[in-house]
């Protein structure tokens, strides 16, 4: 992809910038740092964040936001679990079941939101309370998923050697990754939803279908979030209806670092990529310096997030002066 | 003339919204190869006329003919596929994308189901070069200037093969060289036989460019022109519907009933050199302690713009302004309000009244801003306030309680009068204060105006219709094209001069 | 005298519909729940369900009015519920500065004034940052406060070192467990807070301003409205509110849970705003967002007495209050009345 130098790019010249800067710092200072394990490892705890935050980068080039996300996750972990456990339902179907769930989750929320003009935060924070209810309606437990075809998928896994290999919900996002990259950069959907977050008024007097893109963006994040429900539930062998409370801004925080503007219009899915693969790495460093507490992590994504949000009203204030 | 030359022939085309007929049975007739000015004051049916051509509202009678056949659009889609394309002054493109990818989105050539996008550059390349563009089509459309991007929503608008142009007021935000730029693009379009409506507010442009002219007014067609055989003065009396000639006669009497007083000449707010880049050409401008002073020009000439510049609203480039003869820096409205400033502006809805509140709320609220948060106005004062408004300027209502939004036009503009009356201003501005009311209202506000400048009130009346600005003024600067020409006064003060100052090419310069 | 009426009648319209909703609720118990409406007297203190359930409501309540400001002036704010639980992260780290040292013993026992003044003065910073991101830097509420709602508990817990912090503290803990005039101490405080809110906005020029700010910034702003100025205290209201709702929930369990003070609370919040009839950007009601807050309270209580998990009310919040923007929203109101608006027009 080529890179220009202007405006547009700083958020992400800055993301990338970032994320070269911890990760030197991190290979210095700490012997194991730089490794492909560690890599790999980026990819494999971060891969259900990775999942939800392609997904939620379209929602924000849109000028949308979804806080339904964690919540969908949850209860897409519970519902697959019960459906196996208690109901004896195939892994197959039981994953389907919740991905064409959480996709009519979205598309409801999306209808909402263009039909009547309710205002994205309020939806989806409706959205937020109803998934995590229906995760307690399902069960008020953790609920434990075993089953032989779910643990060859666990178990399943590309060696890259020196003692790593690349298991089954690292590659889905990976791929999803990839398909976000195509879809935003070579379909007409990808390129609608950059036109409807820039200028929506615009948008539609060129005849672009904006309600249809929103309606499908929702749609789409739904289904993502469910995605991301099956690759946390085969990460953690469970599903717990309390699982991922506040992860929407984890994910939110990944997307904005990442460089994706808040108000829409701009942003790249392979800056969401390297946005989340930052929100890891500060993990892995917490990790590894070993006397920091775990809530460090909360207040370091608190300040980056902040640094990039001032980055960006700067940089659309320098844009208004012009 | 050939027959086959007409692209569009709307014959006796009607629309009424509820209370009012916007178009009452209008023709217009675009041919092809020609620049076609439509020209009107506010309410004359312009908008409305392109309205229901691109098919974003239905007509509810008459007939549209394109090239000869008969055809009814419903939306402004369709109007596209027929090869109508209408630009507008705000740029109708997607700021964060590029030029190129501006010019073909919603319709990408595609190769193995992806976006092509080396065919998109380089099919750019191509088209923006036919107007003589030199830029690089990969940058974003923001990073280019208005009147580049106007060009690049054109050569959008061409690539869609467009046979009609439809260019509403696309030069408003524009200076002089990218305007001349843009009519070098307009001329060459013509020449390839593309039909162009142009609208616009500029005398100047339109006899720069168009070939024909056509005037509304108030809905109804009053006339084709070819623009080299109508003087500025009769475009201008036309648009207007008053003859320069028997007008003045009729109308000093109505006046001097009115305006019977004399005005001191100790000045209050003298304005020197104010200026701002885009917005309004430096001008002068002075009013005297218990004076109102009038500002005359058409739609879009920079009446407004003067308001809110006065106002701190805008701010300016350069120039100053003397209050009692000392200098004042006004950056803010709450500083204009501070210096006992009041301003009703023109739009009604957006920036004056708010809806959702009661009349005695809105009538208040300015006073209680200046007093501050905790200086309270008591509810009993308020009661007081609130109704001794409402009784001095008539308001109808069943009580202070209404919220606003239920009140008619008239009615909510008096109430915004009353808010800032209630703030015992020391100068006024009001910004087209009569507009859309009924003519009772309308006259019982004239008579508020010359009321309160009796009282040593100074006021910038502002208004598109002459003959009030005369009845209620004690002196009228003329305005055209952003800039101030000439200020009239006492027995000058006639709707003939008026109109021949703007129609005078050489005023101003 | 005849403007009096009005008013009042335009208020009592504002609040009929959540008024009938916490009747019918309540009907519903007096039916279905034995004992629901019984009160007796211990001690000189009031007891059950009706007083239950408001000193459940109380911390909810103090969030829902600095919402309401907070909704009034068209904006949110998401991060009430860390600043809950900061505030009783401080307030326990007050009265056991060594604790998360490992030093069991207390030290001198610190005086109610720092307890309480502390952690207020905490909340307050938080509320200060939220309304200068919010009021000075222009960026949307929203993501304004989410900055604080993700890092906020993490400072929470960097205050108590992520360890529950147990403590006994009798002044302090009257907050959350004393007893007031009969009433509850939380009751009482939030009947306080009520009081000088409803002073502050509508005996000053304060509600009425936020009100303008929230239905027409232009306007507002042509009349010299400090807009900004507005926003940043609204802010730093809720803030305030926040901490003084995290402090009784401190002071009642007698421990700072870092991990759980104020969760989902900030929902609960937005929730009672909207179901009172505050409007998001304009009219707002305090009493309103008190009945809203009853309702959710009641609501939750009378599905734990029927014997449902009290998780499984997320739902039911969530039906509610879409129902509730649905009604609001003019699109789908047009769907129902599309002739009226019609008249409407023409009329105008």
């Amino acid at each position: 992809m080529k890179l220009q130098l202007n405006k547009k790019n700083i958020p992400i010249l800055a993301t990338i910038g970032v994320f070269l800067l911890i990760y030197l710092i991190g290979s210095v200072m700490y012997t194991n740092f730089f490794s492909l394990r560690v890599f790999t490892n980026l990819f494999i705890d971060n891969a259900f964040i990775g999942v939800i935050a392609i997904g939620m980068t379209f929602v924000i080039i849109t000028g949308g936001i979804d806080l339904s996300v964690g919540s969908v996750v949850a209860f897409v972990g519970v519902l697959a679990a019960k459906l196996m456990h208690v109901y004896g339902v195939h892994p197959v179907f039981a994953f389907g079941i919740c991905l064409v769930l959480g996709a009519l989750f979205g598309m409801t929320m999306g209808g909402l939101i263009h039909f009547f003009e309710l205002p994205p935060f309020l939806v989806t924070l409706v959205g937020m309370f109803l998934a995590r209810g229906l995760a307690f309606l399902v069960s008020l437990n953790a609920i434990p998923i075993k089953h032989p075809a779910v643990d060859a998928v666990i178990d399943f896994g590309i060696p890259l050697g020196f003692r790593t290999w690349l298991p089954a919900t690292a590659m889905i996002f990976m791929a999803v990754t990839i398909m976000g990259i195509y879809v935003q950069k070579y379909t007409r959907f990808g390129r609608n939803a950059y036109a409807i977050g820039s200028n929506e008024q615009s948008a539609i007097l060129m005849g672009l279908p904006v309600g249809r893109t929103k309606i499908l963006v929702y749609s789409l994040n739904g289904l993502l979030s469910a995605l991301a429900g099956v690759v946390y539930s085969l990460y953690t062998s469970s599903g717990y209806p309390l699982a991922c409370v506040g992860l929407e801004l984890d994910v939110i925080a990944a997307v904005v670092i990442g460089g994706t503007l808040l108000s829409g219009g701009s942003g790249y899915v392979i800056g969401t990529l390297i946005g989340v693969l930052i929100l890891g790495l500060i993990q892995t460093f917490i990790t590894f310096q070993g006397t920091l507490s775990s809530w460090w992590t909360k207040i370091v994504i608190g300040i980056l997030l902040f640094i990039f949000i001032l980055l960006q009203r700067y940089l659309s204030v320098a844009g208004e002066r012009k | 003339m050939n027959e086959t030359d007409i692209l569009i022939d709307i014959k006796d085309v009607s629309k009424a919204f509820p209370g009012v007929l916007a178009l009452d049975h209008v023709d217009f007739c675009l041919r092809r190869g020609e620049v076609h000015g439509l020209m009107g004051e506010n309410g004359a049916g312009k908008s409305t006329l392109i309205k229901v051509l691109t098919g974003l509202y239905p007509k509810d009678g008459g007939q549209i003919l394109f090239e000869g056949r008969p055809f009814t659009l419903s939306s402004p889609l369709e109007a596209a596929g027929h090869g109508i394309s209408t630009l507008y002054q705000e740029v109708n493109l997607i700021p964060a994308l590029s030029v190129a990818e501006n010019i073909y989105i919603g319709r990408e050539p595609k190769r193995f189901g992806r976006i092509d996008w080396k065919k998109i550059n380089t099919d750019a390349r191509v088209a923006i070069q036919k107007l003589d563009l030199d830029i690089d089509v990969t940058q974003p459309v923001s990073t280019y200037s208005v009147a580049i991007q106007q060009l690049v929503a054109i050569t959008r608008a061409l690539e869609i093969s467009a046979k009609v142009l439809i260019l509403d007021e696309p030069t408003s935000s524009l200076d002089l060289a990218e305007v001349s730029q843009l009519f070098k693009v307009v001329r060459r379009l013509k020449k390839e036989g593309i039909g162009i409506l142009f609208v616009t507010h500029f005398i100047d442009q339109v006899y720069e460019i168009t070939d024909r002219i056509t005037v509304l007014r108030n809905g109804r067609f009053i006339g084709e022109f070819e623009t080299s055989k109508l003087s500025r003065i009769e475009l201008i009396s036309h648009m207007l519907g008053k003859d320069p000639e028997v007008f003045s006669k009729e109308q000093e009497d109505a006046a001097m009933k009115i305006r019977t007083r004399k005005t001191s000449a100790e000045p209050f707010l003298e304005v020197k050199h104010l200026e701002r880049k885009g917005s309004m050409t430096a001008f002068n401008l002075t009013v005297n302690k218990g004076e109102v002073l009038g500002l005359a020009g058409l739609l879009g000439s920079g009446r407004t713009e003067t308001a809110r510049l006065l106002f701190g609203i805008d701010r300016a480039n350069g120039g100053k302004v003397l209050l009692d003869g000392e200098q004042i820096n006004i950056s803010s409205p709450r500083n204009a309000i501070e210096k006992y400033f009041a301003f009703c502006p023109e739009n009604r809805k957006e920036e004056g009244i708010i809806e959702d509140l009661t009349i005695r709320e809105n009538i208040i609220l300015a006073l209680q801003a200046r007093s501050g948060i905790f200086r309270a106005i008591s509810q009993k004062r308020q009661n007081e306030i609130a109704d001794q408004y409402i009784d001095l300027l008539s308001i109808k209502t069943p009580s202070a309680s209404q919220m606003v939004k239920n009140l008619s036009g008239g009615n909510q503009q008096k109430v915004i009068i009353a808010r800032w009356l209630a703030t015992d201003p020391r100068f006024l501005i009001l910004d087209e204060p009569t507009r859309g009311i009924d003519v009772g209202a309308k006259a019982e506000i004239e008579k508020l105006i010359v009321g309160l400048s009796e009282k040593g009130l100074a006021i910038l009346f502002i208004s598109s219709e002459m003959e009030e600005v005369i009845n209620c003024s004690d002196k009228i600067n003329v305005l055209r094209d952003r800039k101030i020409l000439t200020e009239l006064a006492g027995e000058d003060m006639e709707v003939s001069n008026i109109m021949r100052v703007i129609a005078d090419k050489e005023a101003g310069i | 005298m005849k403007t009096g009426e009005k008013l009042r009648n335009e208020n009592f319209q504002r609040l009929l519909w959540p008024l009938m909703a916490l009747l019918g609720i309540l009907l519903f118990n007096f039916f279905f729940t034995p004992g629901f409406f019984h009160i007796e007297i211990k001690d000189g203190h009031f007891f059950g369900s009706l007083v239950d359930i408001a000193n459940r409501a109380a911390p909810v309540m103090l969030l829902a009015i600095g919402m309401t400001l907070v909704f009034a002036s068209g904006g949110v704010d998401l991060s009430v519920g860390a600043i809950m639980a900061i505030s009783g992260a401080v307030a326990a780290t007050v009265i056991r500065p060594d604790y998360v040292k490992g030093v069991i013993a207390y030290g001198e026992m610190q005086p109610l004034f720092y307890v309480i003044a502390i952690p207020l003065v905490f909340s307050l910073i938080a509320g200060l940052w939220n309304g200068l991101l919010v009021a000075y830097i222009g960026i949307q509420p929203i993501i304004a406060t989410l900055i604080l709602m993700v890092a906020g508990r993490g400072i929470a817990q960097l205050i108590t070192q992520g360890q529950i912090v147990v403590f006994i503290h009798e002044p302090f803990q009257y907050i959350g467990s004393g007893f007031f005039l009969g009433l509850p101490f939380p009751i009482i405080l939030v009947l306080m807070v009520y009081a000088a809110t409803y002073f502050l906005t509508r005996k000053t020029g304060l509600g009425l301003f936020i009100e303008a700010i929230g239905a027409n910034s232009v306007a507002s702003h042509f009349m010299g409205i400090r807009e900004r100025l507005i926003k940043l205290s609204v802010y730093i209201f809720s803030g305030f509110c926040a901490g003084l709702a995290g402090l009784i929930i401190c002071a009642d369990i007698k421990a700072a849970d870092a991990n759980n003070a104020g969760l989902f609370l900030e929902l609960d919040a937005i929730a009672a705003v909207i179901i009172g009839g505050t409007i998001w950007g304009g009219r707002f009601t305090l009493l309103g967002s008190i009945i809203g807050t009853l309702i959710i309270q009641s609501l939750t209580t009378t599905i734990l007495t029927r014997g449902v998990a009290p998780e499984v009310t997320l739902v039911f919040k969530a039906f509610v209050i879409i129902l509730v923007s649905l009604i609001q929203s003019e699109k789908f109101r047009g769907l129902f009345s599309r002739r009226l608006a019609v008249k409407k027009v023409s009329g105008s």
